[in-house]
């Protein structure tokens, strides 16, 4: 006999859907079928069940092999690092549950580390925007029950968040959008023609890193005043339709992502982009959201932020919590070798930073702490694989609008394997005897 | 053999994000971000067939992809290869002291290497970081 678990969390990406149902073996061991779930999500909850996996952490030689060590062992190598090290980097911790972040911390804190999630190679722009000019937002909900224009500029749900689309942004019948997709207009920018575009009633193809003037040329037909010919590759007609689409909605949103945090003009495209939002509620009621992409970056920024003062980028080898992107953010610090151990946790910073910065993770001393191999682990000299957070443990993550949700666990880890949490608790309780702490 | 100049953007794609979740180490995350996406104009002008391997080369580095046509176009002139190594191996990694890497926006320059082989993620990393 097999049961169903109903109202799973998907641990993928931002959009946190809390509607999957998983079949698992009568004895909870097995995790057999995945319904409701995008193709990314389901990949994520069978993968875990692969024969192949590691399930006890090793140490990497220097011959290339791996050496298998009890999890003893790898909780006294951690903590020895931590304890040495001057200014080690603690990266990571978006894929892991805010209890476990919590007390990571504590271990930076201890270790006066560099912190920092994610957002680092994600968003961070936008938390500097979101500090220069703060940022008028709602929740998914809203926007299900709502909104009647919906602009997606340089994200690509159709890939990156599957079901975003289906679930809150464009097609569900809300409290006022009883037509579903029928009672919104879509827009969508984006220098390709990407499956979102296709979908949508206008697409704007920008030129690509241009965001900061046509968000500027909106707000200029806004006001009804002139335009050049061309903006951004668009033509003035198209940006006073769009302008004018904008203004006639009952409630708009905007839904931006890496399109504009990661173009050359960063922090300033997001300013520009909360200032069109700001612009049009002269008009009309209109909110703006990132599209976060770890399923709890978010949590990890509101941890970093409720504990040190600042969502990311936070640097404590002073004793205190400094924030300084540029001079205390993760890649540039890695980049001029200030770094001198790495604490990986949760994401893989091998594969999705510059390559330059990867080849410091390789000449430091290193843990990764993660249930997959990674390019990360690769370079590493200690893995240590954990259970699945959101599949064989819960905890508590925020979705991309800040609504927190507790994951579920569905399965039982494979036998003695650690949780995230329960690797740190014990790092945290031998550093705490290494630096003499009570 | 011929040589084009274009605009590189890296980020996500359905299959790269499968294939992360069905583990980094198999053959299909190569398959799916060991890849470049090229306007079909772009890869007349390259002179190469669809499926042909070939490097591209910025000012921060070089690496051997697989040329396949866009599913996502017409961009021409554009560039895309899914987030992964092969692309942050030549992306530009100044942030401006932003913290933010430029991941969209790096010219490159793409010749037919037909010979060479595209590396698995986590080798292409380790040969990069000199780590076996």
């Amino acid at each position: 006999m097999t049961k169903t678990v109903t109202d799973v969390i998907c641990p993928f990406c931002g959009t946190l859907c809390d509607d999957l149902e998983v079949v698992v073996s009568d004895d909870g061991k097995k995790l057999l079928e995945v319904y409701n779930a995008c193709v990314i999500g389901t990949e994520k909850f069978l993968h875990s069940q692969s024969k192949d996996r590691v399930t006890r952490p090793r140490l990497h030689q220097p011959d290339g092999t791996w050496k298998e060590i009890s999890y003893d062992d790898a909780v006294e190598y951690t903590a020895q690092m931590l304890a040495k090290a001057k200014k080690p980097l603690m990266y990571g911790w978006s894929s892991t549950n805010c209890e476990a972040q919590s007390v990571g911390n504590e271990i930076a804190e201890m270790s006066r580390a560099c912190c920092d999630n994610t957002a680092a190679v994600c968003h961070g722009t936008t938390l500097i925007a979101v500090q220069d000019i703060g940022i008028p937002s709602c929740t998914l909900g809203e926007i299900k029950n709502r909104a009647d224009r919906i602009i997606f500029w340089g994200c690509n749900p159709a890939h990156a968040h599957p079901r975003h689309m289906s679930r809150y942004s464009i097609f569900p019948r809300g409290f006022f959008t009883g037509k579903g997709q029928m009672s919104r207009k879509m827009v969508v920018v984006d220098p390709r023609v990407t499956d979102t575009a296709k979908m949508a009633d206008v697409h704007l193809q920008i030129e690509q890193g241009r965001d900061y003037e046509l968000l500027n040329a909106l707000r200029v037909a806004l006001n009804n005043e002139w335009l050049p010919d061309v903006v951004a590759g668009i033509s003035k007609e198209k940006i006073r339709e769009v302008a004018d689409m904008m203004k006639s909605g009952r409630f708009g949103i905007i839904f931006f992502g890496m399109g504009v945090t990661q173009s050359l003009s960063k922090n300033h495209n997001i300013d520009e982009a909360i200032a069109l939002t700001k612009h049009l509620n002269e008009f009309t009621k209109f909110s703006i959201m990132p599209m976060r992409g770890h399923y709890n970056v978010t949590g990890s920024g509101e941890v970093f932020a409720w504990q040190f003062g600042f969502p990311y980028s936070v640097d404590l080898t002073r004793g205190f919590a400094r924030y300084n992107p540029g001079d205390s953010s993760s890649v540039d610090l890695l980049i001029r070798g200030e770094v001198d151990a790495m604490f990986t946790i949760g994401s893989d910073p091998g594969a999705h930073f510059p390559i330059s910065a990867v080849k410091q993770i390789a000449n430091v001393p290193s843990v990764c702490i993660d249930p997959h191999l990674t390019p990360t682990s690769g370079v590493s000299k200690l893995h240590v694989p954990v259970a699945f957070n959101g599949v064989e443990t819960g905890g508590n993550c925020y979705r991309m609008d800040n609504v927190p949700i507790d994951c579920r666990k569905v399965v039982e880890p494979p036998e003695g394997m650690l949780t995230d949490e329960q690797f740190l608790i014990k790092v945290r309780d031998r550093l705490k005897q290494l630096k003499g702490v009570a | 053999m011929a040589t084009i100049q274009v605009n590189l953007i890296s980020g996500r794609s359905v299959q790269q994000g499968v294939a992360i979740e069905g583990g980094k180490e198999k053959p299909a995350y190569r398959t799916a971000a060991g890849i470049i996406e090229l306007d079909p104009s772009d890869l007349k002008k390259l002179g190469a067939w669809k499926s042909t391997n070939v490097r591209v080369t910025s000012d921060y580095g070089n690496v051997v992809v697989k040329a396949i046509e866009t599913t996502q176009g017409p961009h021409p002139g554009l560039a895309f290869i899914p987030m992964g190594p092969w692309a942050n191996t030549i992306i530009n990694p100044n942030t401006y002291s932003t913290g933010m890497p430029t991941f969209k926006g790096t010219p490159v320059k793409v010749e037919v290497a037909m010979n060479e082989h595209v590396l698995l993620g986590i080798e292409l990393v380790q040969k990069s970081c000199g780590v076996k």
